[in-house]
């Protein structure tokens, strides 16, 4: 039997409701009659600005794991780390699960993401349907669930505190890059409408 | 399975899982059906919702326990050596005056796993007994359920980056222990069975009660 689309009805991820779902508004969203889930949002020039985002998100990625987040300095000893050392001393101390887990959430998935967002929307802006665009699309998805740049603020946060009675501890220009970082990624996430690209890619069809 | 008026299994349909384009599955036969809008293969639910969900929290649970028992991290300083826990981590952070942070952080690490197990444990129960007992407010707790998973990482974090600062042999130095393996584990079991919980199921089950 032959599959096809089902026009404008769409069911709700969360309780399968089918809801008719009308225009949404720019800056909009559309929730589910029954249970509430959102059944699409709409943000303002979702595609450009989720571009723009990118675009800063791949600079700050860049100097964020190129220089020192933080310097220690105890007793004159300085030591300074960058993300990967954190990853790599796990791993020397026999703690590969662990390295892998932080490499994963910390490196490799806001790479992905911002890779990946890159890698659909600079073909879309000049008007071509990027290659594999669905796979992209479902790697985008896995690499969104574990990229994890705001929980390590936190981190960051906490371990600066704990330290602060042993050492002073200094600042490097990668920490900053590293906040800018973590506002400029959710707000791609927040402002990537899926659902735009499909639309875009059926016109250009 | 039972099926609900008004839904999109009742008319035939299912919702693409990877973008959200609403599809017709072949007859009653089976077989797979793909989604024509992106190409990934098409299921009324999740599968095995159930089994895998179950699966995961019960692995999850047997490493909760480690993973607060046992010591995150060792602090080497001038020869003393001490070892920290979860909770032993907040503690610090209280006695310190940073009891903003400290209760951040025992949200994160100890509340929000354990909260998670609890709703999903309970989710499961409630859905294999059908019950039609609020449905809305059941889906919104999934909802929080699977927003919230990934904040429990901080204390990883917290570890990773004293092991990467504090190198300085006799000194002082850092060390990761297997308390933070277990926890690592706790957070993305969790995170894992959050994902396979199937929340459609919730209204499938209550919505067969009513009738």
């Amino acid at each position: 039997m032959e599959v096809r689309p089902a026009g404008r009805l769409v069911a709700c991820r969360d309780c399968d409701l089918l809801n008719r779902l009308g225009e949404v508004p720019e800056g909009g969203n559309a929730r589910c009659r029954r249970c509430g889930g959102v059944l699409r949002r709409r943000p303002r020039n979702g595609l450009e600005r989720t571009l723009a985002l990118a675009l800063s998100a791949a600079i700050l990625f860049a100097v964020a794991n190129t220089f020192p987040f933080l310097s220690f300095d105890m007793r004159g000893r300085v030591t300074q780390t960058t993300l990967l050392t954190g990853v790599v001393d796990l791993y020397d101390q026999g703690k590969a699960e662990l390295s892998a887990l932080v490499l994963l959430t910390i490196v490799l998935a806001p790479l992905g993401q911002i890779g990946l967002l890159l890698y659909v929307l600079l073909p879309l802006r000049w008007r071509r349907v990027p290659w594999k665009l669905p796979q992209a699309f479902r790697l985008l998805r896995h690499a969104q669930t574990w990229s994890m740049i705001e929980v390590f603020m936190i981190g960051i946060l906490v371990a600066i505190v704990k330290l602060m009675d042993m050492a002073s501890i200094v600042p490097g220009l990668a920490l900053w890059s590293f906040v800018l970082l973590m506002l400029v990624l959710s707000g791609a996430a927040a402002s990537f409408d899926s659902e735009a690209v499909w639309e875009r890619r059926a016109a250009l069809r | 399975m039972s099926v609900a008026p008004g839904t999109a299994l009742a008319v035939g349909c299912a919702s693409c899982h990877d973008c959200g384009l609403l599809a017709r599955l072949p007859g009653a036969s089976g077989g797979s059906a793909r989604c024509p809008r992106c190409g990934a293969e098409l299921h009324r639910r999740k599968a095995h919702s159930l089994q895998r969900t179950w699966a995961l929290v019960i692995a999850a649970s047997l490493c909760y326990l480690p993973a607060n028992v046992l010591p995150v991290m060792t602090v080497t300083s001038l020869g003393q050596r001490q070892s920290d826990t979860i909770l032993s981590g907040v503690v610090y952070l209280l006695t310190h005056g940073m009891w903003p942070l400290a209760l951040i952080v025992f949200t994160a690490s100890i509340v929000v796993p354990l909260a998670k197990l609890v709703i999903l444990v309970s989710l499961l129960i409630s859905v294999q007994r059908s019950s039609s007992w609020r449905p809305v407010d059941r889906t919104r707790l999934y909802r929080i359920t699977e927003g919230i998973g990934r904040w429990s990482m901080v204390d990883i974090y917290v570890v990773t980056i004293l092991v990467a600062l504090v190198r300085l042999g006799n000194l002082a130095s850092i060390e990761a222990e297997p308390g933070a393996v277990f926890f690592g584990a706790v957070v993305v079991i969790t995170m894992l069975a959050a994902e396979s919980f199937d929340p459609r199921l919730i209204w499938d089950r209550s919505d067969a009660r009513k009738r």
